[in-house]
């Protein structure tokens, strides 16, 4: 017996529908084996992992400070691979945003005024866009692969960071840990309250509303306008998308300058936020995590933002297992590429059907 | 300052022999017309599995069987994937080195800051003992004349056997292959596998040989290096030699640099690998007749016979 697969007469759209919630219900089983097989009680191990964070206000909180990254470089991400521009550096883009925002805190400390956080905000998205500049600009006048360029950069600019940090942008008051002075004021982002006291006080702060507005922005241009048209075109139908005469080059550089703008965003937001100041290691690897999230999210903005908040709960739950089950955070990751392997091949199921097919006859055998 | 060279060189070559074993097998995975981005996480669970192995049982070259196993079974996941289940090739090559440095930062937690131990370098009576000569050519360990024994038989049996043609073909034109009755799911099941034992042996060569120890993330970029390689190589096997020597020499140029303490920042030394990765990548690609011409024209395509 064999398993082949037989193609569909049309997509599925119940299997479109299907295809994340199975990946993310085979996710927990797996994970609930994994769980039994270390000898723990795997019922209370998914509840504490998948479920505890979602019961009090202040992981909620901790779930919309993760969710938002993601949801922000997932968007981002979403919209290129849909246009098949593969962008795998937004980790980098990330550092990148992050670098160059900071450099208005390092420089001039003294500078406070709401036009500091814009000013940082914007560097942010500039060193983002910058840092993708470039194997956007290599892919277009070399046909360099552009998915193992944007990855190298990742690289470099983490040692780039690490070089600032341990050398010219260093705290001089800072005992020689590898940080920057700490940001004040103006060089962090405002918090606001989103739901009042009473029913329990969660606050977000602003780097939550722009991912918001990102991912609504990116929904409406991939479904109502024409240049989401012209992307989906040239993902899904090259071919057509070259006789239309969409500019591939364009296309290359839009979805860069828009993922690393984004995700450098996101990486602006984030020292300006929860880490608060420049040092080595300011994303818990939220660029690659955001290639699963744009994925599980059906390469659509939306999808990606529901998608986020999925894996920002296996970060929290990878924090609170370590604590309450003594089980280490990198099971967290574990689950998280497991997840994406489900994912990958559930869609699958949208196009085809499995098909168990018996051993096939011998012509002697049909004969007698 | 001969001993001074003769360390360098020594050290150069334990630095390409990881990047030789991993590209030689991608190449032979992407000549079928594969492209598995999975080879970072390949490497970091061979080379966790190879690091536990040796030091549970004590035998290194358990430990170099148990890299080629981890790799190899890792790759049929993926073969799975992408030819039984036809999924997007990028992305899932993408989970695999996601999944892959996961499981191995999982699996390595209790080895980390465990001493190591080391493959032996062979010792050949006598001709070992000529000096400088005898210890680059007789005095390695295993694996690095595995790894040109490796090239030797994938250049052998790409261009002048039938097997060879069979992959080639299956490679070039999935559609003419199964037309001519072989089977193209299962060529190209038996070339993922080699190229995932091949990352596995990498892995552990690192483990093992280069630094013998495990830390997280110590692949540190070398299977995508290793895929940049293949591109470099234009899909020709001795062409990987070169390539994996150039860069095993600029590693070791950095590291020796770091130690003369020259004014240089240690993170721009450190840089150096990507950012020459990058240089030869547009170096090559500017050619793009080369490209063209050597191209599997099937590479990264899914295949689903009709019926």
């Amino acid at each position: 017996m064999r398993l082949v697969l037989e193609k569909r007469a049309e997509a599925s759209g119940r299997m479109a529908i299907l295809s994340p919630i199975v990946a993310i219900l085979l996710t927990l089983v797996t994970g609930g084996i994994i769980f039994a097989l270390r000898g723990l009680n795997p019922f209370s191990a998914l509840y504490v992992f998948f479920v505890e964070p979602l019961t009090t206000s202040w992981s909620i909180e901790q779930l919309i400070v993760k969710a938002a990254p993601l949801a922000m470089i997932g968007a981002g991400l979403a919209v290129s691979y849909m246009a098949n521009v593969w962008n795998i550096g937004a980790e980098g883009q990330l550092t990148a945003g992050a670098i160059l925002g900071s450099a208005i805190p390092v420089f001039f400390p003294d500078f406070q005024s709401p036009l500091t956080l814009v000013l940082m905000l914007s560097l942010g998205v500039i060193g983002g866009m910058a840092w993708a500049a470039i194997p956007a600009f290599l892919k277009n006048r070399f046909g360099t692969n552009e998915i193992l360029t944007s990855l190298m950069l990742v690289y470099v600019i983490q040692l780039v960071l690490d070089w600032l940090v341990r050398g010219p942008w260093r705290d001089p008051k800072g005992y020689n840990f590898p940080k920057t002075i700490a940001f004040t004021d103006w060089q962090l982002l405002p918090q606001f309250q989103l739901i009042p006291p009473s029913i329990g006080p969660i606050y977000v702060n602003l780097g939550a509303i722009f991912a918001v507005v990102a991912v609504l922005a990116l929904a409406f241009m991939m479904g109502r306008t024409l240049k989401g048209y012209e992307l989906r075109v040239q993902g899904i139908a090259p071919r057509a998308g070259r006789f239309s005469g969409f500019s591939r080059e364009k296309t290359v550089w839009f979805c860069f300058l828009l993922s690393g703008g984004l995700a450098g965003l996101a990486g602006i937001c984030e020292v300006m936020s929860t880490v608060g100041q420049l040092q080595p290691g300011i994303s818990p690897g939220y660029g690659f995590t955001a290639i699963i999230v744009a994925f599980l999210g059906r390469l659509n903005p939306i999808g990606a933002l529901v998608a986020a908040f999925a894996l920002a709960i296996s970060y929290l739950g990878g924090e609170s297992a370590q604590v309450a089950l003594g089980i280490s955070d990198k099971t967290a990751r574990v689950f998280q590429g497991i997840l994406l392997f489900y994912i990958l091949a559930c869609d699958s199921l949208i196009l085809y059907r499995l098909k168990f097919i018996g051993r096939t006859p011998k012509l002697a055998e049909v004969k007698a | 300052m001969n001993d001074q060279l003769l360390s360098v060189i020594l050290t150069i070559i334990t630095a390409s022999t990881p990047l030789l074993l991993a590209a030689i097998g991608e190449l032979v995975v992407e000549r079928s017309g594969v492209l598995n981005l999975g080879v970072e996480g390949m490497m970091a669970v061979g080379a966790v599995s190879g690091f536990g192995a040796a030091l549970l049982t004590g035998n290194t070259y358990v430990g170099v069987l148990a890299a080629l196993v981890a790799g190899a079974l890792l790759s049929l996941l993926f073969g799975f994937l992408t030819l039984t289940m036809v999924s997007n090739q990028v992305a899932t090559g993408l989970a695999l080195t996601l999944l892959g440095l996961g499981t191995a930062g999982l699996m390595g937690e209790s080895f980390v800051g465990q001493p190591g131990v080391h493959l032996e370098r062979l010792h050949v009576p006598g001709l070992s003992d000529i000096p400088f000569i005898g210890p680059i050519l007789f005095g390695q360990d295993l694996m690095v004349y595995l790894s040109f024994a490796i090239v030797a038989g994938v250049s052998y049996l790409l261009f002048r056997s039938k097997a060879g043609l069979i992959i080639r073909a299956v490679g070039d034109s999935h559609q003419s292959a199964h037309a001519l009755g072989y089977s193209v799911v299962g060529v190209r099941y038996l070339c993922v596998m080699f190229g995932g034992a091949c990352s596995g042996l990498a892995g552990g060569y690192l483990s093992l040989a280069y630094t013998p120890q495990w830390v997280e993330n110590m692949t540190a970029g070398r299977g995508w290096i290793a895929l940049a390689l293949v591109v470099f190589s234009s899909w020709l096997p001795w062409r990987i030699v070169v390539g994996a020597y150039l860069f095993g020499t600029i590693t070791v140029m950095g590291f020796s640099l770091q130690a003369y303490g020259i004014g240089i920042p240690s993170q721009l030394l450190s840089a150096l690998p990507y950012l020459v990765t990058i240089l030869v990548l547009v170096l090559i690609s500017r050619n793009r007749a080369l490209i063209r011409a050597n191209t599997p024209a099937c590479l990264g395509q899914p295949f689903v016979p009709d019926r």
